[in-house]
């Protein structure tokens, strides 16, 4: 290879296989075994990092369990093979070890789905849709497969136009609902989407997992791209909120939010998150869940409402939250109905009254961003002075917060700005961070720098460089190292990463 | 006391003179009144069309949702609380049509709920374009050219689909309509009834005089019950496949018989476990208390933080 980075190591993979199979005297059966070549691999690896075999030999058995346990053995076997032969043949010391870190916090392995799934559960989620698509698929079944201790309705629909309705129905009949897709079922939520946030539907919160689009695109990938479509979504104007997430611990307290607010502001509310967030596994202390209150927002009972004279679903009131009831409710019947209508629900064209429902729908949106504290809109990273202000969402997070320790040892000061809600837009604290910010480097997984455009469209402020990437690669430390150097050093307006 | 009234709303009501929504209406609040149930336990949902407003001119919770989509929504909410009964309503656009998705997905399930479709051969709120049961050849009066695609049959798709009461009503005969709806309301599973209606504003061949059969030389009607041909729909052991095939069969048959005869009444009914017993199947405390009121906020989640430390 000639790169001084990189060391090879031959390993005769059949040779050491053999050995391993010989010893069971499975030796006539290579072919059969073949496909262990890759456990082989896996215990040079182990040994060429040194890290504590038993622990791998215990990973191993975990995979095999029940009628093959016997070929988990056998597995393990051809991982020691391959472990000895590299202690023994290759002793020039590999420059990386990794031993276990000694931990008292008790510590899990979660990624996206998982820590959006029990979110959900924690949150009182009772109804779940979807139909299936890739990368979304897997929190569903996860609900699915906890659905008996749970209590959870999971319901796979003929198409996400039913998926984003059927939990919009349950929302309105007064459970906690959700449900969750890809890029191109979330177009096919586009006018569901206006029909709950129009009729003021409690929920349904809308996990998206962004991938590679357009069409197709790259369906197993990820991306960015999304941003600005959950922004716009469905045509006329409608209030929804929108968070995103930039790891599975923030996955797990974003969704708890989403539940919430989807009850108290009766509206419609979408977690972004992606490919990589969805499926990437990281290691996080168990979440502390002691702090997570519930709150369902404004609901009148049979008692309140034979205090009323009228019940009305679309009461006009100061901060643009109609108290809600439930079906089923004695006294509480409501109409709604995807026309504008009147406080009573029904249709009315009257233009003073089309004022006052769009003002009191979109004044919901004025009363959430009080409602949410400032530390959750944005998270602000590093010293307050810096000669580069990293800016970025999502699931760059890990990567830009790595390079950052990097670009410091290189003598780059930086701080990171990371929006986390995208509605209501956190138009003052994004301003506070980002007006006297030095050098502006805007991190995108995408082609168009949408969080970018959204920061000017809000603050008019402009990112003074781009770096971007749009290969359905996520980002690594590198990439974000480099690309920020590349545009301070070299004045490069837009650095274009694709490592694969 | 409960009367028919208090199933009234005071709302405007703005459908053309004579249009055989009023039948519909009337029957769908006789139906809710003579099965003595109470307006707050009902919620009806509709899409888009003439047929969309129904909701608005009934005292139960209502929900006026979007073109071709009241099935997921009105599924969603009867799964949320199983204790309602739901109803949804829409026109033949509307679910045969747009919604046809959902017209087939929702009959799949077996949800225990009641589809009230408003059959006129018509877009009657976009001024009279051809709409999905509109026969091939038909021209009514303001297409420019006539319908040059099959019309679909319902009722065969609603038993191939699953649903499992499928009827057929006429929007005048009101009688006989709210007697079906309530059957239909009744039966535990996804019930359609197809309505026959009359528009009198866009669909000038299947008028009031044409389903009385004023042009026959018989001049007698074209409508007959099928349960006074000594036809019967039910299935009486739905474990006896044979009887099952049977009873689909005929009334699949049956259900392609237009023009001077055509059947109203009973076609396919047959007893299976809904959506709502399946789930229960799953989750036991479904069947014994609504989801909706189930207490969801004090789960204990740690188990599943234990099952991947």
């Amino acid at each position: 290879m000639g790169r001084p980075d990189v060391n090879l190591y031959p390993v005769p993979y059949q040779d050491v296989l053999l050995g391993a199979l010989k010893e069971t005297g499975h030796e006539k059966e290579l072919s059969k075994y073949q496909v262990m070549a890759n456990t082989v691999a896996f215990g040079a690896s182990v040994a060429l990092i040194d890290y504590d075999f038993d622990i791998i030999a215990e990973a191993i058995r975990e995979g095999f369990t029940g009628r093959k346990a016997a070929l988990g053995e056998l597995n393990v076997r051809a991982a020691r093979h391959g472990y000895d032969y590299m202690r023994k043949t290759f002793q020039d010391g590999f420059a990386y070890k990794l031993h276990p870190v000694p931990s008292k916090e008790k510590r899990m392995v979660i990624r996206g789905v998982q820590a959006v799934g029990i979110a959900k559960f924690k949150a009182g989620c009772a109804f779940q849709t979807y139909y299936p698509i890739t990368p979304a698929t897997d929190e569903s079944e996860y609900l699915e497969n906890h659905q008996r201790d749970y209590n959870i309705v999971v319901v796979q629909t003929e198409d996400e136009i039913s998926a984003v309705l059927m939990a919009t129905g349950a929302a309105h009949a007064g459970v906690r609902a959700s449900t969750s897709t890809s890029g191109p079922g979330f177009c096919l939520m586009a006018e569901g989407l206006g029909w709950a946030g129009h009729t003021e539907a409690p929920g349904p919160v809308v996990i998206l997992y962004q991938r590679a689009g357009p069409s197709t695109g790259l369906p197993t990938r990820s991306e960015q791209g999304d941003l600005q479509f959950v922004l716009h979504a469905g045509h006329g104007e409608f209030p929804r909120m929108a968070i995103a997430p930039g790891d599975p611990v923030e996955c797990f307290y974003d969704t708890f939010d989403a539940f919430n607010h989807a009850e108290r502001f009766q509206m419609p509310v979408v977690v972004i998150a992606d490919k990589f967030l969805a499926s990437t596994y990281r290691t996080v202390p168990i979440f502390d869940t002691s702090d997570l209150k519930i709150d369902r927002g404004q609901m009148l009972s049979e008692a309140d409402l034979d205090a009323r004279p009228l019940y009305r679903r679309y009461e006009f009131t100061p901060l643009g939250v109609s108290p809600r009831t439930i079906p089923g409710t004695r006294g509480g019947i409501f109409h709604t109905t995807g026309d504008e209508h009147d406080e009573l629900g029904h249709i009315t064209e009257n233009s003073e009254n089309r004022v006052r429902m769009m003002q009191k729908r979109m004044r919901k949106l004025e009363l959430a961003a009080e409602a949410i504290p400032d530390s959750k809109k944005v998270n602000f990273f590093g010293p307050r002075q810096a000669d580069v202000t990293i800016v970025g969402w999502g699931s760059t997070k890990g990567a830009i917060l790595d390079a950052i320790q990097d670009l410091e040892v290189d003598g780059v000061r930086c701080n990171f700005l990371q929006v986390r809600y995208m509605s209501p837009f956190p138009t003052e604290l994004v301003n506070q961070y980002l007006s006297n910010a030095k050098r502006k480097v805007l991190v995108e997984n995408n082609y168009t720098g949408q969080l970018g455009g959204l920061i000017r469209e809000h603050t008019g402020i402009v990112m003074d460089y781009r770096v971007l990437k749009y290969n359905g690669r996520p980002f690594s430390q590198n990439e974000v190292y480099e690309g920020v150097k590349d545009a301070i050093k070299n004045g490069t307006k837009e650095v274009v990463m694709a490592h694969a | 006391m409960l009367e028919l009234k208090d199933f009234r709303t005071k709302v405007h009501n703005d459908w053309c003179p004579g249009c055989g929504d009023f039948g519909i209406l009337n029957a769908v609040q006789m139906a809710l009144f003579e099965l003595k149930l109470e307006p707050h336990q009902v919620a009806i949902f509709s899409g888009i069309g003439c047929s969309g407003k129904t909701p608005h001119f009934v005292n139960t919770y209502g929900f006026h949702t979007l073109h071709g989509r009241s099935l997921p929504i009105a599924t969603g909410a009867k799964l949320a609380n199983p204790a309602l009964t739901v109803v949804a309503v829409g026109g033949d656009g509307d679910g045969y049509g747009i919604g046809a998705g959902h017209f087939v997905g929702t009959g799949r399930r077996n949800l225990d709920f009641t589809y009230v479709v408003h059959n006129n051969g018509v877009y009657g709120l976009t001024k009279g374009q051809a709409s999905p049961t509109l026969p091939k050849g038909l021209r009514t009066k303001s297409m420019p050219a006539p319908a040059i695609v099959q019309g679909v049959n319902p009722l065969a798709t609603a038993i191939s689909a699953g649903y499992t009461f499928v009827a057929r009503s006429y929007a005048l005969d009101v009688r006989h309509l709210k007697e079906t709806l309530k059957a239909a309301v009744l039966h535990k599973g996804s019930a359609l009834v197809d309505v026959l209606q009359t528009c009198p504003t866009y669909n000038d061949i299947n008028t009031k005089e044409w389903y009385a059969g004023a042009d026959l030389p018989t001049k007698a009607p074209r409508l007959y019950k099928l349960e006074e041909t000594g036809y019967d729909g039910k299935v009486k052991d739905p474990n006896d496949t044979n009887e099952v095939y049977e009873k689909k069969g005929q009334a699949i048959i049956r259900s392609f018989e237009w023009g001077d005869k055509i059947p109203i009444g009973l076609f396919y009914s047959i007893q299976e476990p809904t959506f709502e017993d399946m789930l229960a199947d799953r989750m036991p405390a479904y069947k014994e208390v609504p989801l909706v009121k189930q207490d969801m906020f004090h789960r204990d989640v740690s188990p599943l933080f234990e099952s991947l430390a």
